[in-house]
């Protein structure tokens, strides 16, 4: 496992060091264009939380620690360095000398404390908060009886000290999420209660005009501490073009980046056009489509009926169907993600198989149930070839097409909803780690009315398995731990709480003037677009 | 005078109440659940009663109404869910390019459909007239989206004359204000078509025949100001419908108004911005008919509001 990620991590490695020193390497100028359907619908770091805005924020706002563009590396940001205590409890981060917010004050240690508590703050009603649950005194902020997080001390200008209430090997990573992200109080007081359209950060762009629903003008930062970056002079994000006539701006030069990728019903016949030869980048995202089955809920209380189940999904069938935009799954983690298990077989599609596994349930006629879908192209497609899929094997599902809100209201209830196809809806890493995809979404503690956690599936062993991993948070320990998440998820995948179906692309289509890796056009933290690493040639 | 605007404006007033009423009461029966998406997928349940307390979601209906109404007297539209700012501020942002478009697209109308309406008038019966009235049906009943797609597709891409989209100059106006003109246009040629005819009928007209003027001078002197007249109110009348052409004809050309905000908002279910659009285009058309209503006594003097 171990090889197999250094392998990758080499692979990575080699591809962005080739594209720095061929012919096309990075250098500072020019302005871009780019071109999206919607607005942004806030550009505040505490509230932002969809794919548009996410790596926008990323790029007007810093926090302690970032990822190396293109990769899942952390590394240090506005923390020069940390040291973790060894029970794993305390956090002391150095901050960085002379980084300035963009209205020229220096950003100090008092400031990252607000900023977290600005955060976890109901009144804020951030949909981050969460994240911060370690940090000793979340609770009675969350509550309303303090604003102040006991756990975060400032200890002097530049350095500041985080205190948990039980060791968290993520802490890290969800100091790197925008959520965490620095911003000068005075600014957000200033703005009222709309910093979310007068975003002041200290980060790579500033925003320089946002005309709603029209256009967004960002300069470069010319303090940015990170000398060099960002590449690009300004970039000019223009609001309210349909997908397809961004493509054909793109075409004719006056587009970049044409934020919304590819239309589905044009990807086949883009893909094969020459002209777009090199335009077109595809990633993987960290991300996972499935289809829950509610453990709670008979016939899917009984394993062997979930494993049934997933040996009857024709996985290639439903790519066919959305034209190859997506890769096969066959357990929780996406591929890409540290305890992903490249080894690993999962339920083969096996049709004669599963019938025999159902009868051996006590359901050799099969049984009626039904699929819930979520209401937008392609999802009841997808969602009716799994019907003739459980047909085959006698299951006789009727479909429920209905939207996001009332999926999720009926996920979370007891006797509803014993399928959801998660399609349109899928798991997205929060961060670049396995916990990621058991806590919010596996473990007892999410399967809650208005949680996420459909299949309703809790087995305390493996939460408790959870509880271990996390609290090894020593660097020594990072193997193990990915060892220890390996076997959480394979243990999972035998209860069969989900059929895995696949893992969705990212396409994101540039203009030929646009350099930089692949990788920085698709990255997998600061998706869809690196907008602080790319450069034009 | 002074009567009829008083009891006018107390009819736009429980028109107003309703309007806001029926919107406030189909958006909360809709079953979505704001709070869930605002507090995000990691939330625990203490937060979403937290968010829902903050809100005041948890209150009943006719109390969350009644406070609706409260703030809609302060000119408060209420607080957006998704892009978390004052719906006011997001729908006052975008007001001027959709009069802007709104004024254009409905001048546009009136030109286009009171010269085809003139000509099949006086054109009755011949292959002209029908193909002209053929046309004006054709408008009226094709699907605003697909028109203007055709027309961004044509006028823009194909023939590259215009630009593809967006908001800026005139030359951005051209092919939205045109498409809404255009299709609005049936209604005024057929209503310009039919009072056309009946002032050409009438005795006036055949004495100022008589009197020798010439075929044009009668058109425009006597005809057109008189066929004219049930068109005003027409025109207050056209105002709603006009404003659900802008949220199709908005979302196609990118153009920056309250129609696309509206259609985001939609997608987005959200629900105080489609109140707030709902309780605003309430307002506009009262608004254009009352104002219609008061023009018409200017133009002809024969109309006395006081008798009405």
């Amino acid at each position: 496992m171990k090889k197999h990620l250094l392998t990758q991590t080499l692979i990575a490695a080699a591809v962005l060091y080739a594209s720095a020193v061929s012919a096309d390497t990075a250098k500072p100028g020019g302005n871009i264009v780019v071109s999206y359907q919607n607005d942004l619908t806030t550009l505040d770091p505490a509230i932002g939380y969809d794919w548009q805005n996410w790596s926008v924020i990323k790029s007007l706002f810093d926090r302690l620690l970032d990822y190396k563009p293109g990769t899942t590396e952390l590394v240090p940001s506005l923390a020069d360095s940390y040291t973790v205590s060894p029970d794993g409890k305390v956090y002391t981060f150095k901050l960085r000398h002379g980084v300035l917010f963009q209205n020229g004050r220096e950003m100090k240690a008092s400031d990252v404390k607000y900023s977290l508590e600005r955060t976890v703050n109901p009144k804020t009603q951030s949909p981050g908060s969460g994240f911060f649950s370690a940090i000793d005194g979340y609770q009675a902020v969350t509550d309303g009886k303090t604003t102040a997080l006991a756990g975060i001390k400032v200890v002097d200008d530049y350095t500041v000290q985080f205190t948990l209430s039980h060791p968290d090997a993520t802490f890290l990573q969800v100091l790197a999420l925008n959520f965490a992200s620095v911003v000068p109080k005075e600014a957000v007081e200033q703005a009222g209660n709309d910093f979310g359209h007068h975003p002041l950060g200290s980060g790579a762009y500033s925003l320089v005009s946002w005309q709603l629903g029209h256009e967004l003008v960002f300069r470069k930062n010319p303090h940015y501490f990170q000398k060099g970056l960002p590449y690009l002079d300004g970039m000019k994000f223009e609001i309210g073009q349909d997908p397809s006539v961004a493509l054909l701006r793109l075409e004719r030069g006056e587009v970049d980046i044409a934020g919304d990728g590819v239309p589905p019903a044009q990807y086949l016949q883009f893909r094969a056009d020459p002209k777009y030869k090199g335009l077109l980048v595809v990633g993987a995202q960290l991300e996972t489509s499935y289809i829950t089955l509610k453990t709670t809920m008979p016939p899917l209380d009984n394993v062997k009926v979930r494993q049934a189940i997933n040996m009857a999904v024709n996985k290639d069938h439903i790519i066919r169907l959305i034209n190859g935009r997506a890769k096969p799954a066959n357990q929780i983690l996406p591929p890409g993600m540290a305890a992903y298990d490249a080894s690993f077989k999962g339920y083969p599609y096996d049709v004669p198989g599963a019938k025999k596994l159902l009868a051996q349930a006590g359901y050799p006629n099969g049984f009626d149930t039904e699929l819930y879908v979520m209401n937008t192209d392609p999802q009841p497609r997808i969602a009716q070839a799994i019907q003739q899929d459980l047909a085959q094997i006698g299951v006789r599902v009727q479909l429920k097409s209905l939207d996001q809100s009332n999926i999720i209201a009926a996920g979370g209830t007891r006797d509803k909803a014993p399928m959801i196809w998660s399609g349109g809806m899928g798991w997205l890493a929060d961060f670049p780690d396995p916990s990621d995809f058991y806590g919010p979404i596996l473990s007892c503690s999410s399967a809650t009315p208005g949680g996420w956690n459909w299949s309703l599936y809790c087995n305390k062993t493996l939460d408790a398995a959870a509880t271990s991993a996390d609290g090894m948070v020593k660097d020594d320990q990072r193997a193990a731990r990915a060892a220890a998440w390996t076997k959480i998820y394979s243990q999972a995948m035998a209860d069969a709480p989900w059929v895995p179906v696949l893992n969705e692309a990212r396409i994101t289509v540039r203009s030929p003037r646009m350099g930089g890796a692949d990788a920085l056009y698709v990255d997998p933290v600061h998706y869809p677009v690196n907008y602080s690493a790319i450069w034009v040639k | 005078m002074m009567r009829f605007l008083v009891r006018r404006i107390a009819h736009s007033i429980l028109i107003l109440l309703g309007v806001a009423f029926i919107t406030y009461a189909l958006l909360y029966l809709l079953p979505a659940d704001p709070v869930q998406q605002i507090a995000g997928r990691n939330a625990t349940p203490d937060m979403l009663a937290s968010i829902r307390h903050q809100l005041g979601l948890d209150e009943p209906f006719w109390l969350q109404y009644v406070h609706y109404l409260i703030k809609l007297l302060h000119g408060d539209l209420g607080h957006s869910y998704v892009q978390r700012t004052d719906v006011s501020l997001l729908l006052f942002s975008r007001l001027g390019p959709s009069l802007q478009l709104m004024v254009c697209g409905i001048a546009c109308e009136i030109v286009i459909g009171l010269t085809l309406g003139m000509l099949s008038a006086l054109k009755r019966g011949t292959p002209l007239d029908r193909f002209l009235m053929m046309f004006s049906f054709v408008g009226v009943s094709a699907p605003q989206f697909i028109a203007a797609m055709l027309m961004l597709y044509v006028f823009a891409i194909k023939l590259g004359w215009l630009p593809i989209g967006g908001y800026g100059g005139i030359s951005h106006l051209v092919l939205p204000a045109l498409t809404l003109g255009v299709l609005g246009s049936g209604w005024y040629s057929r209503m310009m078509r039919s009072s056309m005819l009946e002032v050409l009928h009438q005795d006036f007209i055949r004495t100022a025949r008589a009197k020798g003027l010439t075929r044009w001078r009668v058109v425009f002197r006597h005809v057109l100001p008189n066929a004219v007249m049930p068109i005003i109110p027409m025109i207050g009348m056209d105002i709603g419908y006009f404003m659900g052409g802008l949220v199709v004809v908005e979302s196609v050309f990118g153009w920056p108004g309250v129609g696309q905000l509206t259609w985001q908002a939609i997608q987005q279910v959200d629900t105080p911005v489609i109140v707030g659009m709902t309780t605003l285009s309430a307002i506009a058309i009262l608004l254009g008919n009352l104002v219609a209503d008061l023009v018409v006594p200017f133009i002809d003097p024969r109309i006395n509001l006081s008798h009405h």
